[in-house]
């Protein structure tokens, strides 16, 4: 792979939603608010100044076959470049980054939603997504979750007592975010007091779904420096299956810093898949930061808006719900971030950005 | 912008009710293009996939299930714009490549429609606004019906001048070893097959289908190292008109337009119907590909049943359009379908299609396919 490339920046995003139900709206409106608040931050005008649009779902989530369909609308993409990547958002950022650095966009929409709350059984949705001959095995998917979370601790020495502090770290971190339906005061004591959904993990240690939309404007470093951009310097994904270790992560995470040339130590804050409370260890670790290091040390700045925990699973959007923060994080003051995203039980696909200032 | 070319490419048998899984389909297509390119799959670093609706294999996030087909350990992703969608993964590698993100992409498109019960349309029950259109329970045909009506009304075209389209498609397809339903037909076979909605006959539309195409697509550099006839990427383009079909003039793809503009503009095309020597416009209905070379403004609205009438379209004649018999002829298994065309033009260019060799000496060649709520389009040109 070619790993130095121009940069692409950041210009603009907007969001809707982050509530366990959005009511009075349809996946169609949440869009079309979140693209709205977008091209407000920016001053894009959808119909002039972007090039191509691209859309992150998946069919059997939205309840529609060929749900691709409606993706052009709501942003303003209609009579344009528009296509899904039925992938996590940062795939989206991913593809679209790429359609800027081939040259055929300047400025590209990146778009993904979730209405988690219209879908009567969702767990028997994330069932199909099992191998049809192999592993439709009838039981909780979060078992699959258990089964790895087991490995995962056994083979890095992590006890439930970590897994408690993860969820009481970023429940309370997700005060900071107006994004967090989920923010509370809970201590490790209270983790450690609830009963186990499939061992090891509780209820409190897995991420509750939410309903969300969020829109990103990316645009080419030409165009890009005109604003104030954010800029993504590292970028991959990457699908590899085994259980106990996210070696998705370690090979996207490989190549983004290589393309980045950074080392996770130079950065200011990691924004991690957390939906279930060992994930956000696991991840560490294939990101090439000891679990254990940051356990102890207070002061590594991991989801410090509270991740997912905090803030809920908006299905494909998860990985540009973690966008948004280390967005905000950068926003702040901060230099730089990484975002690392997971796309669930049962898929073993990460994606990884590096974003500096 | 970077040079991006073709390096390899393989298709599986396109047929009903083929025996091997999703997976595996998607891995004989991988390995016969792998196999073209003299390359195995570890020199490969990235992936794109396509297939259309889940539904049709009934598993939720089809591209990570498919990804098991070659895409493990490495930077795979899918793309998706429905029907388009075949086109569209040619499109993705070459952005894969193009971006210098990536230097040798392997691009595989499978589709397997059969399993659907009780029928593959089935599965379009559920393509339709849920609050609006669901409740009417359309049928595709139907609406596909509606616009062939129309673009007959509009021009004053006869159903006789649409049939030739399937005679000419099956006829090609005689030469493609890979070929679903390839026949020597004829106009009054076409006229008197059964109605399934009119004017739509049961030989104007393509048939159910399993299977895959893979191709693998490079940086120059890569493929001057592997090839000394090379053939390039130089001009790529889709559009998505709104979901709303009902309020669209149907005559005429505009959508389509736009596409190919966007590809011409690219590859430095001008006159379209002077400088293109072949062409895969998407078929799935004989009717289509006469709208689809409007669309591509290789004939001008409304004449491109004159055009065929006259061989323009035959594999011996000015503009060949299918050689490789298309959906009509080889088969609709929709994602691969689509690549399947830009294969054949690939194929065409480097002057190995076999028996599917068009007799004039060919530089430009054009694939399309078509598809979502007749909203999007993918085009794609290639030279040698």
């Amino acid at each position: 792979m070619v790993t130095k490339l121009e940069k692409v920046g950041i210009i603009g995003a907007g969001w809707y939603g982050f509530r366990p139900q959005v009511k009075d709206l349809s996946f169609r409106e949440m869009v079309f608010e979140a693209a709205s608040r977008a091209y407000e931050s920016s001053g894009i005008d959808p119909r002039k100044d972007v090039d191509t649009f691209v859309s992150c779902q998946e069919d059997f989530w939205e309840g529609i076959s060929i749900a691709d369909e409606f993706a052009p609308d709501p942003i303003g993409g209609a009579m344009r470049p528009t296509m899904t990547v039925p992938g996590d958002g940062i795939q989206g950022i991913i593809h679209g980054a790429m359609q800027i650095l081939s040259g055929v966009s300047k400025v590209t929409v990146v778009e993904s939603h979730a209405k988690p709350s219209d879908i009567e059984k969702i767990d028997k949705i994330i069932e199909l997504g099992m191998d049809p001959l192999f592993s439709r095995l009838g039981v909780n998917v979060n078992f699959l979750a258990g089964l790895d979370a087991t490995k995962f601790m056994k083979n890095y020495g992590i006890k439930r007592e970590d897994l408690a502090e993860v969820v009481s770290r970023n429940l309370s971190s997700g005060f900071k975010t107006p994004r967090s339906s989920f923010a509370s005061k809970v201590s490790v004591e209270d983790v450690l007091s609830q009963d186990f959904l499939v061992y090891p993990l509780s209820t409190m240690d897995i991420a509750k779904y939410v309903d969300a939309s969020i829109v990103f404007i990316l645009a080419s470093e030409e165009i890009a420096r005109k604003y104030d951009p954010v800029w993504i310097e590292g970028m991959s994904f990457s699908t590899a299956e085994k259980l106990g270790e996210a070696e998705y992560l370690s090979i996207a995470s490989r190549q983004a810093y290589k393309m980045a040339n950074v080392k996770p130590s130079q950065v200011d804050g990691i924004f991690v898949d957390d939906r279930y409370s060992y994930k956000e260890l696991q991840h560490l670790e294939a990101l090439g930061i000891s679990s254990k290091e940051f356990l102890r040390d207070q002061n590594i700045e991991v989801n410090p808006y509270g991740g997912h925990l905090a803030k809920g699973v908006p299905l494909e959007a998860s990985g540009l719900s973690l966008l948004l923060d280390a967005v905000d994080f950068i926003e702040e003051g901060h230099e730089s971030a990484i975002v690392a995203s997971w796309r669930g039980i049962p898929t073993y696909t990460g994606s990884v950005l590096v974003v500096r200032k | 912008m970077r040079k991006v070319g073709v390096i390899g490419a393989g298709l599986t048998l396109f047929r009903r009710r083929m025996l091997e899984t999703p997976q595996e389909l998607a891995y004989i297509a991988a390995s016969r293009a792998l196999d073209e390119a003299g390359l195995e799959l570890k020199d490969i670093d990235c992936v794109v996939i396509g297939s259309a609706p889940d539904a049709f294999d009934g598993v939720h996030m089809k591209g990570e299930y498919l990804a098991k087909a070659g895409g493990e350990k490495k930077m795979v992703s899918r793309v998706y714009v429905g029907g388009a969608t075949g086109v569209m993964t040619a499109i993705s590698a070459w952005y894969h490549v193009a971006s210098g993100l990536c230097e040798k992409v392997l691009a595989i498109a499978e589709e397997k429609m059969s399993p659907a019960r009780p029928h593959p349309q089935s599965v379009f029950k559920y393509i339709w606004d849920p609050i609006t259109e669901k409740p009417l329970n359309p049928n595709l045909i139907w609406i596909f019906a509606m616009e062939m009506h129309r673009y007959m009304a509009k021009y004053g075209i006869r159903k006789e001048e649409i049939a030739l389209v399937s005679v000419k498609n099956k006829r090609n397809a005689m030469n493609n070893p890979y070929a679903q339903l390839p026949g020597n037909i004829t106009v009054d076979d076409v006229l008197k097959s059964e109605v399934l909605v009119w004017p739509v006959q049961l030989l104007d539309v393509s048939p159910t289908s399993d299977g895959a195409a893979a191709m693998v697509v490079a940086t120059e550099d890569v493929v001057r190292r592997y090839t000394d006839t090379p053939v390039w990427i130089e001009g790529v383009g889709w559009t998505l008109d709104n979901t709303s079909w009902p309020g669209r003039e149907l005559a005429y793809p505009r959508y389509l337009e736009n596409a190919a503009r966007m590809a011409y503009k690219m590859a430095k095309i001008e006159r379209p119907y002077k400088e293109i020597d072949v062409v895969e416009p998407y078929d799935p209905f004989d009717y289509k590909e006469l709208h689809h070379l409007e669309g591509l403004m290789i004939a001008k609205k409304g004449e491109a049943p004159t055009l065929l009438k006259e061989g323009v379209f035959d594999i011996d004649g000015d503009i060949p359009s299918s050689p490789s018999g298309g959906l009509l002829g080889v088969g609709n298994p929709i994602a691969a379908a689509g690549l399947m065309k830009t294969i054949s033009i690939y194929w065409q260019l480097k002057g190995i299609a076999g028996k599917m060799q068009v007799k004039k000496p060919v530089h430009t060649g054009v694939a399309q396919a078509w598809g979502d709520l007749m909203q999007a389009s993918t085009v794609i040109v290639m030279r040698n």
